[in-house]
């Protein structure tokens, strides 16, 4: 017996170990693919020209490609060196500091839109759970809400926003207009997989909970909730993303300043002046969607996978 | 004996129960029919039968997880609903059905904490329940952990953790690898002879059956009765047993009962 214990804990042992070197060889993945990227980027840059040119059949670059010419790829150096530069003659404040101010805000939509999404979605779900009935007459109608374009709704919740919320005993601002165009897209997946992950109890399971007079309550909480939580994690993963794109988009569409959004439509007017800004600003959205995933990932790491896999420190 | 007295030496009382699932539809089922059995208090009765024969309906029924189409299910003199409600029976399932989530401590602490145990008193019980199946060193460790012998014994360890007077077992053995099983069959006895349960146990394997038990319910399929009642009177088990005549002779006689079951089908 002790011995099969002793083979346990190795056996957790490593497998901690394996996690560790799987966390580090992710990252590492992470910036050879950027690593790659580049490459790619500037080899296509430099050669892809010369390459068209000696096939003279059926010139594709400039036609399917894009031209090769600076201000169409700016080169990957002056994007690098634009996040240093100040964008506005009359200031000496870096690019990089006008993007994370713009990131940080943006970010601040998208977490409230992301904290009220998943809290809608968890209680749909839940609410779905209690009747077969609720599930088949509500699911469709959450599924025809995300055909909804975004951009028709945007503006329109901006305005009713501004115009009907004055009686709120605080200042409804633009933000949080934006904050609830993030929740209706959130809300979605976290409806969907909540409620397949709360019916994925095992039915042993559920029998067990029955043989024990649990109520309702408790067998949501010590039960379906739980067994739940590997779909709600995919599905948070899913809504970080999500809760960015529409922050981003909601910004643009309906008219809010000082988030990335603006920011990208302000460098994208001007896209002639300065290429490299344009790039520099969809850089910082694609960073702060990775930091989105990133931190639930973390959350998921600390609260699901690490409890289970490194209980040996004790 | 008074009718109070009879009630208290009767766990469990099955009266011409029937059940038939998707009653008049076309794939109608009649799963048990008209089948009457009393249940001794701190007896371990085995129900044996090929599949479909509604053994583990039978099972089901004693626990209240469902409901008989016709006749009455008393257990320790109310209906199994109430008993259900009274926490008078604690099950195990083929599948350890442990929550992946949970120490093994927290396993066998989840039903005393949804019957509101202080914390002192659900650590101290879990202590004395992992003594009862051999796994004291264990209560840290996650179920996916532990090999599926174990596992079981969890199972056994949560379902008689709050202390209920009956245990009901559908194949709780079934995927366990022949030395293992036997091994656990000798475990269940001990367990059942230091805390004087009533035990349910629904198996296919005729020895199993009959090593473990006083009474072997042989049940016929299609629809479910009782074929065969066999009284088994072998003792104290031991590793002999399992070799002697009288265990070879019940073996035996289980067998034809479920042949002549098939012959006469």
């Amino acid at each position: 017996m002790t011995t099969r214990e002793e083979t346990n804990r190795a056996a957790a042992r490593l497998e901690r170990k394996a996690a560790t070197r799987r966390g580090l060889r992710r990252v590492v993945v992470f910036l050879v693919f950027l690593l790659v990227l580049s490459l790619v980027y500037t080899g296509y840059k430099a050669f892809g020209e010369a390459v068209d040119d000696a096939q003279t059949d059926w010139p594709v670059v400039g036609r399917v490609l894009p031209r090769t010419d600076d201000l169409t790829m700016p080169p990957i150096s002056d994007i690098i060196v634009e996040f240093g530069e100040p964008p506005q003659r009359n200031s000496s404040k870096p690019l990089g500091a006008f993007i994370a101010e713009a990131a940080l805000f943006t970010f601040r939509e998208a977490a409230f839109g992301f904290l009220f999404g998943t809290l809608l979605g968890l209680s749909l779900a839940i609410l779905m759970l209690r009747s077969r009935w609720i599930e088949r007459g509500l699911s469709p109608y959450l599924v025809v809400s995300q055909t909804v374009p975004l951009v028709a709704i945007a503006p329109i919740v901006v305005i009713w926003g501004s115009k009907s919320l004055g009686w709120l005993p605080f200042t409804w601002e633009p933000w949080m207009s934006v904050a609830i165009i993030a929740t209706y897209l959130t809300f979605f997946p976290v409806a969907m997989n909540g409620i397949k992950g709360l019916q994925s109890a095992h039915p042993a399971s559920m029998e067990l909970m029955r043989s024990y007079a649990a109520s309702r309550r408790q067998t949501l909480i010590k039960l379906q909730l739980p067994a739940s939580l590997p779909y709600l994690f995919a599905a948070f993963k899913l809504a970080a993303t999500v809760a960015i794109v529409g922050a981003i988009v909601g910004e643009i569409s309906g008219g809010v300043r000082g988030g990335l959004g603006r920011l990208i439509l302000d460098y994208a007017s001007r896209y002639t002046t300065g290429p490299s800004r344009l790039y520099a600003s969809v850089l910082g959205a694609a960073a702060l969607g990775i930091l989105a995933v990133g931190i639930v990932t973390l959350i998921e790491y600390v609260a699901v996978t690490r409890r289970q896999e490194g209980h040996v420190a004790r | 004996m008074t009718g109070i007295e009879a009630h208290l030496s009767t766990a469990v009382q099955i009266d011409a129960v029937s059940k038939t699932f998707n009653s008049g539809k076309p794939n109608e089922v009649h799963a048990l029919d008209n089948i009457s059995l009393d249940i001794a208090d701190g007896s371990f009765v085995s129900l044996i039968g090929p599949s479909g024969c509604g053994k583990s309906t039978l099972l089901r029924l004693m626990g209240a997880l469902t409901h008989p189409t016709d006749g009455t299910v008393t257990v320790n003199g109310k209906s199994a609903d109430l008993a259900r409600l009274d926490r008078d029976y604690g099950m195990a399932f083929q599948t350890s059905g442990l929550f992946e989530w949970r120490t093994v401590t927290q396993n066998i602490e989840l039903p005393l904490q949804l019957m509101g145990w202080e914390k002192q008193e659900r650590k101290a019980r879990a202590a004395e329940m992992l003594d009862l199946v051999k796994l004291p060193e264990f209560g840290d460790h996650f179920p996916r952990e532990l090999s599926g012998g174990m596992q079981q014994r969890v199972a056994i360890a949560r379902a008689l953790s709050f202390r209920p007077s009956i245990l009901l077992m559908d194949e709780p053995f079934g995927a366990l690898d022949e030395m293992t099983r036997e091994h656990m069959q000798t475990e269940v006895l001990e367990i059942w002879a230091r805390t004087g349960k009533t035990i349910v146990f629904v198996t296919h394997s005729i020895p199993e059956a009959v090593f473990l038990s006083q009474r072997v319910i042989v049940m016929s399929p299609r629809p479910g009765r009782i074929a065969a009642d066999v009284e088994v009177q072998l003792g104290e088990r031991s590793f002999e047993t399992r070799e002697s005549q009288g265990f070879f002779a019940k073996v035996t006689e289980v067998r034809e009962a479920l042949r002549f079951e098939e012959d006469a089908r």
